[in-house]
Order: C-alpha cells, then structure tokens, then sequence
C-alpha cells in the first residue's frame, strides 16, 4: 500500500473541495447574507485547506498505485469530503446535529437526495446552492474532476477512476484519462448549462434553474422547494425535468459518440433500447394503474412519466406523492429504484448492463438444464462479454442483496415498519431519494436515530462507489504488513 | 562396483559423469541413440540404446551382474517397473527417480512393498533444501548432520563483518562461541584452513556447529535474520508446490505463489488451501509491486527459466529483500558466485548428491560408511558422515596421533547427541558419529582418511 501517494491524492482533492466552497462563499455576498454567514464558509476553507496541507506534506516516494490503491483513494476521498463537506451545514447552525449535516452531505455528493431537512425553504441561499452544487460535483465524480483539470503524469490514474465511474465496464473514450475525463466534464457541463437555459427561458427564477438543473445532472434529487417540483405546477418544468433525467441517465460515452457522429453506435446499444423500453412500459402501467383515482388519462400520464423517469434516472424529484399509489405502482416503482440507469451516467441503482447480463446469465442456466451441455456466450450490443466479467457481476449481485439485507437489520433497531425500514435502505443504496410510508416523497428522514442514519450514509456511499472501494477500505486485509 | 543408469536426462549426466569418475563401472540405457554416442565419447562408460524396461535390454546391459540399477527416465512408471523388472533379474539395489506429487506420500510403500531401495524425488528434495534456508535465513546454505545435531552452514562476509582480517584461532577468544570453519572459498580457490589462516572480506565460510551455537554466532557477528514470514514463489512448477506446500505445513508463513499458466494455478489452489495464488508474469515489475513486493521477507524464484530466476532475484535483491533463492538448471555456479546471487539451488545436483551417498554407502561391506554426504562448492570438497563401529582401527588413539591425510579434517565428533570439537587428546570411540570435510579425496569408509 502506497500510503503516502494515497494521502498526497486525498489531499490535493480536498483543496479541489476547498475551491468548490468558494462558490457559495460569494453567492452569500451576492444574496447579502450577512457577515456571518459568508464567514462560515471562510472558515470551512481555511479547515479543508489546512487539512489538504498537511496531508499533501507526505511527498510520495514513488507514485506507483495499482487498482488496491484507487479504491482506497476513492472511498476515503468521499469519505473526507462528505464530512468537510458537512460543516458549512453545522458551523452555520442550520442543522445542528453533525450527523444529520453529514447525512445530508453525503445524500448530496451521492447524488441520493434524501434529506433530513424539514424546511428547507428556511435555509440561506447560499447552503441551497451548496447542497445542490454537491449533487452536481457528486454526479460526475470528485476524483475525475481532479482528473480532468490536473495534469496527470502518472500512467495509473486509470486505477481510480475505475474505481469511481459506475458500470460493470469502464470504458475510455480516448487514449489519456485526463482527456476522457476533461471530455466527460465538458459534455457534462454542456448539457447541465442547456437545462439551465431552458428552464430559465421557460419562466423560472435564475436561481432555481441553477440549482434544479445541478439536480437533474447529477441525478440527485434536492430542491430548494419543500414540495419539490411540484411547487412549480408547470407541464413546462416537468417535461424539461423528465427529458433530462432520461438523458442524465445515459451513459456519457454514447454523448461522445454522436458527438463524433457515431449515430449507429448508438443505437445499436441494447443497454439504451432496455433503458428506454423499461421507461416507457412501466408510465404506461402505472398510468393506467393509477388512472381511476386521478381524473383524466392525461394527467395519469404526467404523474406516472415525471415519477418513472425521476425514480429510474434514480434522481428522486417529486410531483405527486405517489405514496398513496396503489400496491402494484410502488412494488413497480420498487423494482426501478433496484435496477436504476445506464452504466456511465450519473444516475444509481445496479445499472440497466448489469440487469441485462444479470438476466442473460439467467437464462442461459436454464438453457443449460433443458439442453445439458449447451455453450452459450453472453453477448452484449453483439459483442461477447468475457467470461471474468459475467461472474463478476453475478458476485456484484451478490454482495449487494447481502448489504441490502444487512443494513434492513441495522436501521430496523429502529423500528419503524418493514415497508419503511426496507425501503429506506433501497432508495439509498440505489442514490434514488424517497422511499415508502414513513419515508415517503412527503416525508424526510429526520425521524432516523443516529444509527440509521449512520448505516443510511454508509449505505448511500457503499451504492454511489458500486461496493468495492467502501470493502476494500474498510477489510482488514488490505492494511496488512504482509502479502 | 556395477552401476546401470537407465535414462540419461540432466540428473543421469550428472550421475554419469561423477560415477565414473570414482572408478565405476557405468552402463547408461536410453532411447535417445545421440545422446549415447555423446555420452560415449565424453566418458569412460559403456553405452545401450533402448527400453531400460524391457528385459532383454537389461541384459544386454549386464543386470545380472550389476550391483546398482537407477532409474531416471522422464516417466515415473516407468522408472518404477524398470526397477522392477531388474530386481527380478537379480539386481540387489535398485534406485528409481519418482516425481508425481501423487506419488509422493507411498515412498514408504516402494521401498516396503516393491523392494526399491531408494525413490528419489529432486524437486522435493530440492524444495526441502530451499524450506531450511527459508527457516533460516542468515546462511546462504544449510545442511544438517546427525538428525539435525549439527548444522553446516555457508556464510558470505561482507566488507564490515567483523570477522575479516581476524585469525580463525582467535574466534573462540574474540566471540566467546563454539563454532568451527571447516572450510573457506576465497574467489575460486577453496581450502581447509588452519588455525593461522586469516579471513578476509567476500570470503564464503562454511561452519559447523550445533544450531544454538550458529544462532549465537551469527547475532555476533551481526548477521543473524529472524524467521521468514512473507515469501513469494515465482513459478509454481513441482518444486514450488513442494515448497509451498512444506512451508505451509510447517505454519507461521505468508506465501503467495505467482503462476502464469491459469489451469496450473486452478490446480495449486485447490492443492494448497493456505497458499494465495496470483495468475500473473512473475518477471513482470509490475506484477511484482501489485503483489506487494517490498513487504517480502523472501523472493524465490522457481521458473523453468535459468536466466528468468537470475535476474528477478537479482532486482529484488536490488530492492533491499534480504533473502532471494533462485532455482538453477543449468548455469554453473561459478558464474552465478561471480554476479553475486544470494542462495541458488540445482535440483539435479541435489539428486545426484543423494544417489552417489547411497552408492558411496553400500560401496562398503561394514557400517563404518558414509552416512550423509554433501558435496560443497562445486564438488570441490565433500563434507561426510560416518558412524563409528567396532570396525574402526583407531579406536581410543588421541588424534593428534593419527596420520591424517592432507587437506582434511575431523570437524566434529558425535557422542550420545554431545558435539565435540576435537582438539589433540580427543579420541574417537565406538558409536561415535563423524563429521570429515576433505577435499575431493572420495572417502567410502573412515579409516580411508588415515594415511
């Protein structure tokens, strides 16, 4: 273990963290907070800063990291940076228990959007932006932001950003990371930028486009309304919103391609075909599903769409309190928040590719006990996946059906009702949000002892990380002295 | 004596050559007829090409008279029904190599059951070779007479050893411990030295001494290392799934075995529980680092590639790991003595050291015969076990009495398990054990040291 190169990336991260903070420390003067809230945030940056020096003190010896290293410079930088992240929240006062600042933190760089907060319209403007902006940093990733804008010249970046851009496989769009990683900002801002100017022409405050489309990018979830989208009451804002949580949940290396006019490509990806298809199917059976207890078709339609397309972009924006649904739309929706976006987007839950490699594998057992002896390869977009990665994604189910049911026995000390508890964990494991009754689109977390919300936040960075970085960090045998 | 070796792969040559050298007579059976008529010409033998397993081959090479038959064909089955066929023939000894690790655990059986005298298995004995070094790791080499009683151990001296420019009868003085050197190689050149002799830097010493004297010895002199912990073996041939597996039975190790080939790694995991295998390129730095190699105690090197094993042992040794053993088929030791390797072993050498043991051992009609024998750099001197019986001549004689030959000397004297450093008024008595290291001078038997 490269510990010192471990600490010098940590550290030049947080002063990256420390950057970000200089945002909503002139937003406080522009919205003339006061004194006293600008200062927080100087404050808040002077800390990180102070700890980024220190840590970048540790001058590596030799900067050879392998794939051990990025995971554990991943999980421990998005460890660090949700709790730092968190004081402005706490030194400010608006939430003055740590772990519930932390908790909301690391809902916002997770980009789950579940929150404690139970008015948040109470909140100065500049922590809104804060906590939206984290959805924004989060979506992308910490670390391949710091890709993107640092000169790299060491050839093992790759180790960590695999270990922070979800999907079964990372792909790189061009030979260097920095230039992948600076081309994945470049489309990200593009496209964040344009939601931005939609929304604003579309008649909503400056303000409230920012942050709401930091919300759709990053696939997170926060509003700066109490009622979520539903404070807007417009057709307008629910269709933009819905259009670009469906193509935030894209995989960014499709952006790339019709970028550089590889339509075909792009079409010919099943995993894109599943995602749309899943989308589309389940609106039309929830719509008519929910159809007799709102009025009109129509209106089912726009319920049903805002809700499949915020849960299956795992985003978590609220229009109706879907609640109140019947039992089949919520195990339906239930069952999006598992199987969440495409590999490579922002978006969470066990990614569209791994469902269908999921389901192919599946499959291909059964065909195996009709016809014994059959030799099937699984085939993905007409390209044979390897063998390695199948099983590894089958481990992946695994493990994550494992943390489900581990962290439904923590948070269930607290004894809220199975429906609740159950759902808690799967909305933040998958980064999507709301969850069911006690949790509902309605209601907030704040409810949650300490404990939970511990496990909660564990849980929601085990989900944004894909589980191995936050083991591997925290196994024992990978801080051994010996091999 | 009549020595029939059937196959004449690198252990056989090995053999051959030493063999006739001492004065056998040498039959070689192979299938291979260039090799024989090679082999013919190189050495005074007598060559036979075909099955070493078929009777009438044996006979024309002489069974009925011979006294020793080995068996060292590439296939262990072979080599067992070969010895078969000639202990029916009316062989008396007969020697066969066996490798596959599935037949390991009967040797017992081969030797009770089916009357083989001897089963060899070089890479296991290679791999015990190497689990000693490992267990202890200040020498370069150890060797054990008398069940484990005394020890033989080869030391380098670096530049700031303490032991340099000191006269060897001033050790026992200076350091206040019981060890003698028995031998000291100085470039190329290997002596038995004297009292008088001084040591100086690079030279290798080879030490005898019970194995708490040795440890003391060398925390003296500063050059004691504590027990391995963390070893990786690069290659995961025979010789490594022997070691690992010895070593993993003996407990308290890490060990993590780099193996290129996939099916063979799916083999050693499933052989060896406690062993972490990494399919990777051992040669690879990369790989190397990935799997932690600066945290290693020892760095073994066991691919079938001479030059692979040299040089990788050499970078980790460049890395500042302090114990590196490379396994060595080929490449002389000279040249490797020359680039400064740490330990290296040949598993040829190793078998050919225990059969010419064993032959040297029934060569004589008494017990008083070479009990254990090691051959030391290069073969250039031959440290050798006897035990004592009332056969023995000198029996009561103090030995600064005795008439010894040059260039040997009586190390050490084992009585009821009590070492002894013989000085003048010692004697050597019935029951005694004997421990003569000489140079090259090929002793069957004890009194043969005597002029």
């Amino acid at each position: 273990m490269n510990y010192r190169m471990i600490s010098s990336t940590v550290g030049k991260l947080l002063m990256i963290e420390a950057l970000f903070m200089t945002l909503p420390f002139f937003i406080s003067f522009y919205y003339a907070e006061g004194i006293a809230s600008s200062s927080v945030y100087a404050m808040v940056m002077v800390i990180i800063i102070a700890a980024g020096v220190i840590l970048t003190a540790f001058k590596p010896r030799h900067k050879r990291i392998f794939a051990k290293e990025g995971f554990v410079i991943v999980a421990l930088s998005w460890i660090l940076v949700a709790l730092f992240g968190a004081l402005p929240f706490y030194i400010s006062g608006a939430i003055p228990n740590f772990t519930d600042a932390f908790f909301e933190t690391v809902s916002g760089f997770t980009t789950t959007g579940a929150s404690i907060l139970t008015d948040i319209e109470s909140l100065p403007k500049s922590l809104l932006f804060w906590r939206s902006f984290t959805h924004w940093i989060g979506g992308m990733g910490v670390i391949v932001f710091v890709l993107a804008i640092l000169p790299q010249k060491d050839t093992r970046s790759m180790h960590i950003m695999r270990a922070e851009v979800p999907g079964p496989i990372v792909g790189k769009l061009l030979s260097k990371t920095t230039a992948t990683a600076r081309i994945l900002y470049l489309l990200y801002t593009a496209i964040t930028l344009l939601e931005t100017f939609i929304l604003y022409i579309g008649k909503v405050p400056l303000f409230d486009s920012i942050t709401l489309a930091f919300s759709t990018a990053g696939t997170g979830g926060f509003s700066i309304k109490n009622a979520s989208v539903a404070a807007y009451d417009s057709l307008f804002v629910e269709i933009v919103l819905s259009l670009f949580m469906i193509l935030f949940g894209i995989n960014f290396n499709l952006f790339y391609l019709i970028l550089v006019r590889q339509i075909k490509r792009v079409l010919k990806s099943e995993e894109l075909w599943v995602y749309l298809s899943i989308i589309a199917a389940s609106t039309l059976a929830i719509a008519c599903n929910i159809m007799p207890s709102v009025k009109t078709f129509g209106l089912a339609l726009r319920h049903a769409g805002f809700t499949v397309t915020s849960i299956i972009s795992t985003t978590g924006f609220v229009t109706a309190d879907f609640n109140k649904w019947p039992t089949f739309s919520k195990c339906i929706l239930t069952a999006l928040m598992i199987v969440g976006a495409m590999a490579g987007s922002t978006g969470g839950g066990l990614k569209t590719a791994r469902v269908i490699m999921l389901f192919k594998s599946g499959f291909r057992e059964i065909r195996r006990a009709i016809h014994p002896g059959t030799v099937k390869c699984i085939k993905l977009d007409g390209a044979v996946v390897d063998k390695e990665t199948v099983s590894t994604v089958n481990s992946y189910f695994t493990l994550y059906m494992v943390i489900i049911a581990v962290s439904t026995i923590l948070v269930s000390f607290n004894n809220f009702d199975f429906t609740s508890t159950f759902t808690a964990v799967i909305t933040c494991i998958n980064n999507v949000g709301p969850a069911f009754d006690a949790f509902g689109p309605k209601s907030n977390f704040s409810a949650l002892s300490d404990f939970s919300k511990i496990v909660l936040s564990a849980d929601m960075l085990i989900g944004r990380l894909e589980i191995f970085p936050m083991i591997i960090l925290f196994s024992p045998s990978s801080w051994k002295k010996n091999i | 004596m009549k020595i029939i070796i059937a196959g004449a792969g690198k252990v056989g040559e090995t053999l051959i050559e030493q063999l006739s050298g001492e004065n056998h007579n040498v039959v070689v059976i192979d299938k291979n007829a260039k090799l024989i008529e090679r082999l013919v010409n190189s050495y005074d033998i007598l060559g036979i090409c075909g099955n070493a397993a078929s009777y009438g081959v044996q006979m024309e090479a002489g069974v009925n008279s011979a006294d020793v038959f080995i068996a060292l064909t590439q296939t262990d089955e072979l080599n067992i029904l070969s010895c078969l066929v000639a202990k029916t023939a009316g062989i008396k000894h007969t020697i066969a190599r066996v490798r596959n690790p599935d037949y390991s655990k009967q040797f017992g059986f081969f030797k009770n059951e089916l009357g083989l005298s001897m089963t060899i298995n070089p890479e296991y004995s290679a791999a015990r070779e190497i689990a000693k070094v490992l267990h202890f790791p200040s020498a370069i080499n150890m060797e054990s007479f008398a069940k484990g009683a005394v020890d033989l151990a080869e030391i380098k001296l670096k530049h700031d050893n303490p032991l340099c420019g000191s006269a060897l009868s001033e050790i026992q003085r200076k350091f206040n411990v019981n060890v003698l050197v028995c031998a000291v190689q100085r470039n190329s050149d290997v002596f038995i030295p004297r009292g008088n002799s001084v040591l100086e830097a690079n030279d290798k010493l080879y030490i005898t001494a019970p194995r708490k004297e040795l440890v003391r010895f060398m925390k003296k002199i500063g050059i004691y290392r504590h027990k391995t912990k963390n070893i990786m073996i690069i290659g995961g041939g025979k010789v490594g799934y022997y070691l690992a597996k010895q070593l993993s039975e003996n407990g308290g190790y890490n060990i993590k075995i780099i193996e290129k080939d996939f099916a063979r790694c799916e083999f050693l995991s499933e052989a060896l529980p406690d062993v972490q295998i990494i399919n990777g390129d051992g040669t690879d730095r990369d790989t190397l680092f990935e799997q932690g190699i600066e945290k290693l105690d020892a760095f073994v090197a066991l691919t079938s590639i001479d030059e692979e094993n040299i040089i990788s042992s050499m970078y980790a040794s460049s890395l500042g790991i302090t114990k590196t053993v490379a396994k060595i088929n080929r490449v002389s030791s000279k040249v490797l003595q020359s680039i400064g390797m740490d330990s290296e072993f040949s598993s040829k050498l190793i078998a050919a050291d225990r059969i010419v043991g064993y032959i040297r051992a029934i060569g004589n009609s008494d017990e008083s015969s070479v009990q254990t024998l090691y051959k030391l750099v290069d073969g250039k001197i031959e440290a050798l076990e006897f035990f004592i019986t009332a056969e023995f001549e000198k029996t009561g004689t103090p030995i600064k009495d005795l008439k010894i030959h040059k260039d040997t000397l009586i190390a050490c004297i084992i009585r009821n398990a009590r070492v002894i450093f013989p000085r003048g008024d010692d004697t050597i008595q019935t029951g005694d054990s004997v421990i003569i290291v000489s140079k090259s001078k090929q002793f069957r038997n004890i009194n043969e040291i005597f002029r």
